[in-house]
């Protein structure tokens, strides 16, 4: 009932991070449309398990859309061609009998390949520790009620924190820049009540950080075109505003923020 | 701030700052200063390159006209200052903006390139090997890098044609703006040089004046859209105003013929514009 | 029972909790310094442990297989989380939340565990909404709530469909926060392996690093494990890839009893799968029974397309069967009655392996667009799946397994039978019984972390101020460590010629056939056949091609498919020993007349919790009496 496909595949292939890698090119015969781009995938590491070959290491999960782990570029594209869309919900269907589809990891100097089409995005990680939280320890929370939050800056602030942290915005940015990521968690605290304290502390720390990692912006807007879950530009602009208004503001002159 | 004791590979930062230089110069540290100052300076450059072609208007009034123009720059202040001291000012802030919008560019370019560098499909060219299909960065965005220094020799250019007359030799005369610009740009070459490095101009104005507002983060869902209309507008109008010099120089609508003042007579235009 | 202390505080219900925290041993704060706790998992009872337990001032190192903390699968829960705040003023109350989660249950777990849950429960909203979790507000700025799972009052608090994401950013947050000031070590794809013992006690752990493939040796005095539940033993679930049982099995191997192994939770509205391959199975929220109407066609070889088959030849079997509740009866009677139609003949779809949740009437009803505003977003992820159009085209629906309520025996403290070592959020048994509620596995995984082990791992550790850590280079680690990487070198030279997945697929089916939905005595014999006979060709015919010294994600498979043959069998030798049908657990003997649920109270109100006995023999089993003092036991009926 269901179409099938054969499709040729050129998979980037590399040992380990110091490695040289290289293309190899792969045959994926009697892909039924309805599978997943990961579940060809899994059909291919099949075909390559049988032959006694290594099989393609690649990142993946959760498989619906939400942990943000699987990444590649799919002819080009972050996360395939689908707009909104993470690389496991990427459907056959989309692809057409006979294509040949270019596979490649998400690079940038910050995402260093580990093995494959799998890289390390660790410097996310720093850049949400260099502030990317509100400093509440547990316990010390008063009832969530009495801070009420605006429903519109609820939802803007929601909208920022939808990111999954797949890094397909660096990966998609010719400069390799992580400002889509970084100005996603900024918005998501500062726009709330509950991250005013820290806000200009944060922007200053997270911003600095992002920078010691990753590119600079020159506003092309490939990140969010990339981006599975449309995080809007705005935030960008936002961060770039709350950046100088931290510079200005956190002159060490006690309390007069 | 401890690392981790098994740092992965990711985590070692690319860029680090040797030191922090004092408020408010640490700003201009970071990417995002730079594009704060490369928006600021823009701006300026920008509010230039409009007022330099609303006051080139004047050729269409005439050599007089345009001598009293050139004039009214150079005795800028009135009695308050010494003759061109307030011109001197401008063009040395000009020419400063045009430093650090130059220096921001090619600082924030070299970063990304390193921010890329390793990641570079094997043989370093570009970073990715199938053909990037870009869907949102247009042809303008991408660029600014070439768009840039096609300006600044142009710049160059325009300066040596006509401010220091090098090309015009004994045709270039000192106060008659008018005459030097029909001079130059009757030249067919000259004329392409203008035309190539005007859409240039425009191209880069085009995706400038929309990504200041980015940079700057002044923005607002309900007014995104302006941004770009505003950046087509002042693009187009540029576009309009300053081609319109070479096209119609070629094309014989304005020339030296029916001038009051012989070309080189800068004493009738003098004598003429005082009568105005 | 005396090996199975639950440690149960004295008094009333409502006081237990507030006798015990006043009862446990405190750890001065300057000393607190001088313990390491080890936590394995960052998701939400992880994440949240780690970051309180290193605010307190413990030293922490915490471990994750992920690349990062925030890709733990508490991420995928998209309901919500419940919690007894009452702001809605329609009659909540922590009684009522430990009532429902109790009779939820079905009078399978303990009361004094889920009072507390309730109890804990208005703290954990507080806490993450201070995090800065965006809740769903209303227009005066105060958190929305939702009526969820069949709950008579609206306690749900969410973030659109993602508040697991939300919840578990928020707990991640915390740790980064705690990671930046140097008082947690972050492990990334790095797998617990082994819990390592020294006299008896849990002395640090033997992980390997998922990149390097180095076995390496950390001690700690205390062991949290936070490593999820187990549902990818059925190999198609709800769950991530990754999610597996090796940590909490391999703390069952060095002494944890593995308590209720039966109860596992199937969901009923999933996508089926669309072939052989298909790796994992996506839910899709409950609420879609709200509106919509199951049937299958009335003939066993139809082969119509849904929209030709006339009103008159179409089984709306819940409707028929259940009048009172339709399409709205319970998760497990809805799951149960489409495996029997489907086991029929009668499943639609391609591979026939669904049935229909037909939307046509109530859009015939209310118009397309109330129906999109209302499903709209899981409408397109539907069609994002499938390729077909619900707004034209009858949904396929079928169950999938989407939690496990057993795992490790934990005690009152949360620690296992090991001493010094503790299981938190699905990881353990305690707090849902038989059945888990809807909204109710954030809370408990967030309990847990945040407000409960901070109190209670305080007890063990007091009287061991001045105790150091074993050193790794102690025999009972590098004996671990040898026995981890002889266990590796041995997957890697059996040299056979299926792959893992294969495996993997193959006893997933025997588990969801004879473990599943629906047990019977001559099912799980037959499972209890086949594993082992799967099992022993798996330790002979395993193909797995490349290094371990480098990234390797088949020898991980390999790891943890091994422990899911062990716990296949547990699973059912407990199904088969408890003569009863209860919550998730449903044992065909053991019905009413009308098809539902039969417990049997007399003899089964108990936790039966397993003794390891050593690879190949049989675990022993143990008792913990369950006794209900504040809430009376009732059968449920759907009628």
């Amino acid at each position: 009932m269901s179409r099938e496909l054969n499709l040729t595949l050129q998979i980037w292939r590399q040992e380990g991070p110091h490695d040289d890698g290289h293309f190899e090119t792969y045959a994926a015969t009697g892909i039924s449309e309805d599978m997943s781009f990961l579940e060809m995938l899994d059909i291919v590491n099949e075909g390559l398990i049988q032959d006694g070959n290594v099989p393609i290491e690649f990142d993946h999960d959760c498989r619906e859309g939400i942990c943000g782990t699987c990444s590649l570029m799919i002819n080009g594209q972050a996360h395939g061609q689908e707009k909104a869309t993470t690389t496991c919900q990427l459907h056959m269907r989309k692809f057409n009998d006979g294509d040949t589809i270019v596979v490649e990891p998400f690079r940038a100097r910050a995402f260093p390949v580990v093995r494959d089409l799998v890289v390390d995005r660790s410097a996310f990680d720093r850049i949400i520790e260099a502030g990317g939280y509100i400093s509440v320890n547990t316990g010390a929370a008063s009832d969530a009620n009495l801070t009420p939050v605006p429903k519109e800056a609820s939802d803007t602030s929601f909208d920022a924190a939808a990111c999954i942290g797949c890094g397909a915005c660096v990966a998609a940015c010719p400069n390799s820049a992580a400002q889509l990521f970084t100005s996603a968690k900024l918005a998501h605290l500062n726009l709330i009540p509950q991250g005013q304290p820290q806000r200009f502390e944060r922007t200053e720390s997270m911003v600095e950080t992002m920078e010691s990692f990753f590119g600079s912006c020159t506003n092309h807007g490939e990140c969010h075109e990339a981006c599975p879950k449309e995080i809007s530009l705005d935030f960008i602009a936002f961060m770039n505003r709350d950046y100088v208004k931290a510079k200005v503001k956190n002159r060490k002159l006690a309390g007069q923020t | 701030m401890a690392a981790p004791a098994t740092s992965p590979p990711g985590s070692t930062p690319i860029f680090r700052r040797k030191w922090q230089l004092p408020f408010p110069l640490n700003i201009y540290q970071s990417s995002i200063g730079r594009k704060w100052v490369m928006a600021l300076t823009g701006i300026g450059l920008l509010g230039f390159v409009v007022v330099h072609m609303i006051g080139n208007l004047h050729i269409y009034e005439g050599p007089v006209q345009s001598h009293e123009y050139a004039e009214s720059l150079r005795s800028l202040g009135g009695g308050l200052m010494p003759r061109t001291f307030l011109l001197w000012v401008l063009r040395l802030g000009l020419a400063g903006m045009f430093v650090l919008h130059i220096h921001s560019a090619y600082s924030l370019k070299e970063r990304s390139r390193k921010a890329s560098d390793k990641a570079d499909f094997i043989g370093g060219e570009k970073k990715y090997h199938s053909k990037r299909d870009y869907v949102a960065a247009n042809y303008a965005s991408r660029t600014m890098r070439w768009t840039g220094p096609i300006i600044l020799l142009y710049l160059l250019f325009h300066l040596a044609d006509l401010t220091w007359g090098w090309w015009l030799g004994d045709n270039y005369v000192l106060g008659d703006p008018y005459h030097n610009v029909v001079a130059s740009l009757s030249n067919l070459p000259v004329a392409i040089i203008y035309v190539v490095a005007n859409v240039a101009l425009v191209i880069h104005i085009f995706h400038g004046t929309w990504s200041l507002f980015q940079s700057l983060g002044i923005n607002n869902p309900k007014y995104n859209e302006l941004r770009r209309t505003l950046a087509k507008l002042v693009a187009g109008v540029i576009l309009v105003g300053n081609l319109s010099f070479p096209v119609l120089v070629q094309t014989g609508l304005i020339d030296d013929d029916n001038r009051t003042c012989d070309v080189g007579d800068v004493t009738c235009l003098e004598h003429q514009a005082e009568k105005h | 029972m005396a090996v199975l202390d639950s440690k149960i505080p004295e008094g009333a219900i409502e006081d237990k909790w507030e006798n015990h925290k006043f009862s446990v041993k405190l750890v001065n704060p300057n000393n607190k310094r001088r313990f390491e706790i080890i936590v394995i998992g960052t998701g939400l009872a992880g994440a949240s442990a780690a970051a309180s337990l290193s605010e307190l001032g413990y030293r922490v190192k915490v471990f994750t297989f992920h690349d990062s903390p925030r890709r733990a699968h508490s991420i995928a829960a998209q309901g919500g989380i419940n919690a007894a705040k009452n702001y809605t003023n329609d009659g909540d109350s922590v009684h009522r939340l430990f009532y429902d989660t109790v009779k939820g249950g079905d009078y399978r777990s303990r009361e004094a565990n889920v009072h507390r849950l309730a109890e804990v429960s208005v703290n954990i909203i507080d806490q993450a909404a201070a995090q800065g979790v965006p809740f769903a507000r209303e227009y005066g700025g105060m958190l929305d709530n939702r009526s969820f799972g069949g709950a008579q009052v609206s306690r749900t608090f969410y973030a659109r469909g993602q508040t697991g994401q939300q919840l578990l950013l928020g707990a991640y947050q915390a740790l980064a926060k705690q990671v930046a000031v140097g008082n947690v070590e972050l492990h990334t794809r790095t797998e617990l392996l082994d819990v390592v013992l020294k006299d008896g006690r849990a002395c640090g752990v033997v992980t390997r690093d998922l990149v390097s493939g180095e076995v390496s040796s950390h001690s700690s005095h205390a062991v949290v494990l936070a490593t999820g539940g187990y549902g990818n033993v059925y190999y198609l679930s709800t769950n991530a890839m990754a999610c597996n049982v090796t940590a909490a099995w391999r703390a069952h191997r060095k002494g944890a009893y593995f308590a209720n192994a039966c109860y596992t939770q199937i969901h009923p509205t999933c996508i089926p799968a669309s072939d052989e391959f298909q790796s994992k199975l996506t839910l899709m929220s409950e609420s879609l029974r709200n509106d919509g109407r199951i049937w299958v066609p009335d003939a066993f070889d139809e082969e119509r397309p849904p929209d030709q088959i006339p009103e008159s030849d179409r089984d709306y079997y819940l409707e028929r069967k259940y009048p009172a509740f339709g399409n709205l009866v319970p998760r497990d009677v809805a799951s149960r009655n489409s495996k029997t139609v489907v086991d029929q003949g009668k499943g639609v779809g391609p591979i026939k392996n669904g049935v229909y949740l037909d939307f046509g009437a109530v859009i015939e009803r209310d118009g397309e667009d109330v129906v999109r505003s209302k499903y709209g977003n899981l409408f397109d992820m539907y069609e994002r799946i499938t390729g077909e159009n619900p707004y034209k085209v009858p949904m396929r629906i079928y169950p999938a397994t989407h939690y496990t309520m057993g795992g490790t025996w934990v005690d009152y403290n949360l620690m296992t039978t090991i001493p010094g070592c503790y299981a938190i959020g699905e990881a353990n048994f305690s707090d849902h019984g038989a059945n888990r509620l809807g909204a109710s596995a954030l809370m408990q995984g967030l309990a847990d972390g945040y407000f409960v082990l901070p109190y209670t791992i305080g007890d063990d550790l007091a009287g061991r101020l001045g105790e150091a850590p074993v050193p790794t280079d102690d025999p009972v680690f590098v004996e671990a460590e040898a026995a981890v990487t002889s266990q590796v070198d041995r997957f890697m030279s059996i040299g056979g010629t299926r792959s893992v997945d294969w495996f993997h697929r193959e006893l997933g089916k025997i588990v969801w056939d004879y473990i599943g939905m629906e047990r019977t005595k001559e099912g799980l014999e037959k499972a209890l056949a086949e594993i082992p006979a799967l099992e022993e060709e798996f330790w002979k015919d395993l193909c797995l091609p490349g290094s371990a010294a480098t990234l390797n994600s088949g020898l991980e498979k390999a790891g943890r498919v091994a422990d899911f043959f062990e716990l296949a069998k547990l699973m059912a030798r407990d199904a088969l020993d408890r003569e009863e049908s209860c919550g998730g657990h449903f044992r065909a003997e053991h019905q009413t007349e009308e098809g539902e649920a039969k417990r049997d109270d007399e003899n089964f109100a108990h936790v039966a919790a397993w003794e390891w006995n050593g690879p190949g023999s049989v675990q022993t089993r143990h008792q913990e009496e369950l006794t209900f003092e504040n809430v009376a036991l009732t059968q449920r009926s759907y009628k």
